[in-house]
């Protein structure tokens, strides 16, 4: 018996009804674009960068660490962010970590002009304003930077703005204080330390250098102990090189 | 804003700008004939910074503008008039004469707003009054000089209360508007016109000289000549001669504030929830934005306010970044609002009237979209940070600005997202010299050990932890900013940008220096470099 009735035609919707949240998740299945850090072995381990339009989370080693892991956050939201679009710095007032300083920003390459600054009262205020900015196609990327330990942002706040940075394609760059030690639904998740930076003549403190460790990553293998440079000049990561020797009592001497 | 403007008019500093006298005003009056007034004189300036408070004697005062490469005075109080200083001198050779002067930048900008002030005042004689900038204004009172017993009544009233205002005007009655205008300027209230000067004309200068050349120095004298010669020779002089004398009438075209935008609905029947006052809101933003469509305009400001039946009235206020008519836009804005309210509205016994404001407006035309970029990025960033501020309020959402100063704490403000600065960058090569996060204000260390007094520190202590300095660079001396203090001091900070064997990079400074007998100079940590 063969049925020779044409088949149903699918279910058709005008576009003005289609409901807002579909968990139509067929379109997320398309590979995201990738943006290189630009360290070679580093981008290979990644497998040809990090993905654009997704969730990412760095926390620091210890506290002491936590200006390192800005800097990286906000050096892959550069990274990210392709040299246009805006940067969202989302933040909370009255943390213990310090203002943000712009001028520091310049410094490192990252220009002031181009980041808009949200500064949240609280953590819940927080959480929605980061789900606002992701879920808007506005920014480029966006550093979500919580002051405390952040309890709010759990697997499930992860998750959603996994999903509102899939549709917008936000690249969100989740920057905590502490190791959360809860799951979380980024696609990687880093554990940034300062690294002693190759000193310039004189022994003076060089360019910013961290270490990096990859401890998860969605689809790929977690890699430990990368050390790496950022070369402000060219808005990458380059090699932690220990090439100059260090004369130990000369820094004294020829600037003092 | 009001109150400030009005003291600060109050203050007697008023200045013509032409060295004679002070201005005038025009109007022009008579039974039955159209009115014209128009004062001249305008207070020009509010100056920004205020003179030290009155001490009995006015000090003098110069506005001052930069004409053909000189800075030259070009308006000046009382005070400065009666020392003999008069307008178009250098503001040196002034200086020179008078020390103690005060020489302020003129702003014509505040002065075209000032006119503008006394334009919507005089609102109250006439619905017809027209700005004449610089410092005029024409006032047409045909027909509205009963109210102020007659001419002389209504003069009298318009003199006094800008008089109380510190203002001193010239003025005059015509029937014409110019002729209101040349009498207020070159004459006085009640003369005849014909005997005005040429000048009065106020036509081009090389004009007015050849008119002078050939021996007609005034009007009447004018007048007596053939109007075809005089219009074959010069122009619209034959036109300005005839609205002199009031053959020919001019109508002026009034300042009229456009009525403010608002669209409200009544209801016979309260409405108790919140749900439908905002679905009603929607529909008033649909006539609203009728309204801002019809005059190219989009709102900046709204304010929906919900009258109970019991009296209270709850308002919602949001404002946008950009100028915008977009209803769905307004409402998306103002639910944010509601549900952001730290105390939800009570509908009580429900709401019986809902009333929609639009406070500010800016031009806002209608655009073509770009089909070939279809990006609408800053709208949507405009949006995006609209929402936000919606809900956080408008002064958490910001960009920065650099500052001229070399403190590092004060090198940087908040500005509004809407403007963007431009950032130096380092030479190339340079390692960052500024830290990425910054403590302010610095917090103390302790602890701290150098070789020498004067050296950089080898270990400090800060939040409990001692830390070895392996690497460091300095010192970088920032000096306090003396000019600005009252003191003439201040202590200089010497920074030094340190990094441990660990490789985090610290940011500290010693504030001051070590000086004989004294106690050593404090340390503190400014920031910490990523």
């Amino acid at each position: 018996m063969t049925c020779e009735s044409p088949p149903l035609p699918a279910p058709q919707r005008s576009a003005g009804t289609k409901p807002k949240i579909a968990f139509t998740h067929t379109e997320s299945i398309v590979p995201p674009s990738r943006f290189a850090l630009g360290l070679e072995p580093l981008d290979t381990a990644l497998g040809g960068g990090l993905a654009r339009a997704r969730l990412h989370e760095i926390w620091p080693v210890a506290v002491e660490d936590g200006p390192s892991a800005t800097g990286f956050a906000l050096m892959l939201a550069l990274r990210a962010s392709d040299e246009k679009g805006a940067i969202v710095w989302i933040g909370q007032e009255h943390g213990r970590a310090g203002a943000l300083y712009p001028p520091g920003l310049a410094d490192l390459g990252i220009d002031p002009g181009r980041i808009l600054f949200v500064a949240a009262p609280d953590e819940k205020a927080l959480l929605r304003a980061a789900g606002d900015v992701v879920r808007s196609p506005a920014a480029a990327a966006a550093v979500i930077a919580p002051a405390g330990s952040a309890p709010l942002l759990d697997l499930t706040a992860s998750r959603r703005l996994t999903l509102f940075a899939e549709r917008s394609g936000t690249t969100a760059i989740l920057l905590r204080t502490t190791d959360p030690q809860t799951p979380s639904a980024a696609t990687t998740r880093w554990r940034v330390a300062a690294a002693p930076a190759r000193a310039l003549e004189a022994n003076a403190p060089g360019q910013t250098a961290f270490n990096l460790d990859l401890l998860r990553q969605r689809g790929g293998a977690p890699s430990h102990g990368w050390q790496v440079e950022w070369d402000r000049d060219r808005a990458r990561f380059a090699p932690l090189s220990r090439a100059v020797a260090v004369d130990a009592g000369g820094g004294y001497l020829a600037t003092g | 804003m009001l109150a400030e403007d009005i003291w600060r008019l109050d203050r007697p500093r008023i200045l013509p700008a032409r060295g004679v006298g002070n201005r005038d005003a025009e109007r022009r009056g008579g039974e039955g004939r159209p009115h014209t007034i128009g004062p001249a004189a305008l207070p020009l300036h509010q100056p920004a910074a205020d003179p030290p408070p009155h001490s009995g004697e006015d000090p003098p005062i110069v506005f001052v503008e930069k004409l053909n490469n000189a800075m030259r005075v070009t308006a000046l109080s009382r005070a400065a008039m009666a020392l003999g200083l008069t307008p178009d001198l250098t503001l040196a050779d002034a200086r020179a004469r008078i020390p103690e002067l005060i020489a302020i930048d003129r702003d014509h900008g505040a002065e075209a707003r000032l006119l503008a002030r006394i334009v919507a005042g005089c609102v109250r004689y006439t619905p017809m009054v027209a700005a004449e900038p610089p410092d005029g204004l024409i006032l047409d009172v045909t027909g509205c000089t009963h109210a102020f017993d007659g001419e002389a009544g209504l003069k009298a009233d318009l003199l006094a209360r800008l008089k109380n205002y510190g203002i001193t005007i010239q003025s005059a009655y015509g029937d014409t508007p110019e002729q209101a205008r040349a009498l207020a300027r070159f004459g006085k209230d009640g003369a005849d016109v014909r005997t005005l000067p040429v000048e009065a004309l106020e036509a081009d200068p090389a004009v007015t000289l050849a008119l002078r050349r050939a021996g007609l120095k005034t009007i009447e004298a004018l007048d007596q000549r053939p109007r075809k010669m005089l219009a074959a020779r010069f122009g619209d002089l034959a036109i300005r001669l005839a609205r002199l004398l009031g053959e020919q009438d001019r109508h002026i075209t009034p300042e009229r504030p456009l009525p403010p935008i608002f669209a409200l609905r009544r209801f016979a029947e309260p409405i108790g929830r919140v749900e439908d006052a905002l679905a009603c809101l929607e529909e008033l933003a649909h006539e609203t934005a009728q309204t801002l469509l019809e005059r190219h305009e989009g709102g900046r400001r709204f304010i929906a306010r919900l009258f109970r039946s019991d009296g209270a009235v709850a308002a919602i206020e949001v404002g946008t970044g950009q100028p915008t008519r977009d209803p769905a836009l307004l409402i998306r804005l103002l639910r944010e609002r509601v549900d952001a309210l730290a105390d939800p509205i009570d509908p009580g016994f429900g709401f019986d009237m809902i009333r929609l404001d639009v406070g500010g407006t800016e031009p806002l035309t209608a655009r073509q979209d770009d089909h070939l970029a279809p990006s609408r990025h800053e709208e949507e960033l405009a949006e995006l940070v609209d929402r936000l501020s919606a809900r956080l309020g408008a002064r958490r959402i910001y960009r920065v600005q650099p500052e001229n100063t070399h403190i590092p704490e004060c090198a940087v403000t908040r500005c509004p997202s809407s403007r963007i600065a431009t950032w130096e960058s380092l030479p190339e090569g340079e390692p960052p010299m500024r830290p990425l996060r910054l403590f302010d204000p610095p917090q103390p260390v302790n602890a701290v050990m150098s070789e020498v007094p004067d050296g950089p520190p080898m270990r400090f202590t800060w939040r409990g932890r001692t830390y070895g300095i392996a690497r460091w660079e300095g010192p970088e001396r920032i000096a306090a900013e003396w000019w600005h203090r009252r003191d003439r001091g201040g202590r200089p900070r010497d920074y030094y940008r340190v990094e441990d064997a660990d490789g985090h990079r610290f940011w500290l400074f010693r504030h001051g220096l070590h000086e004989s007998g004294g106690a050593a100079p404090a340390w503190y940590i400014h920031g910490l470099f990523a």
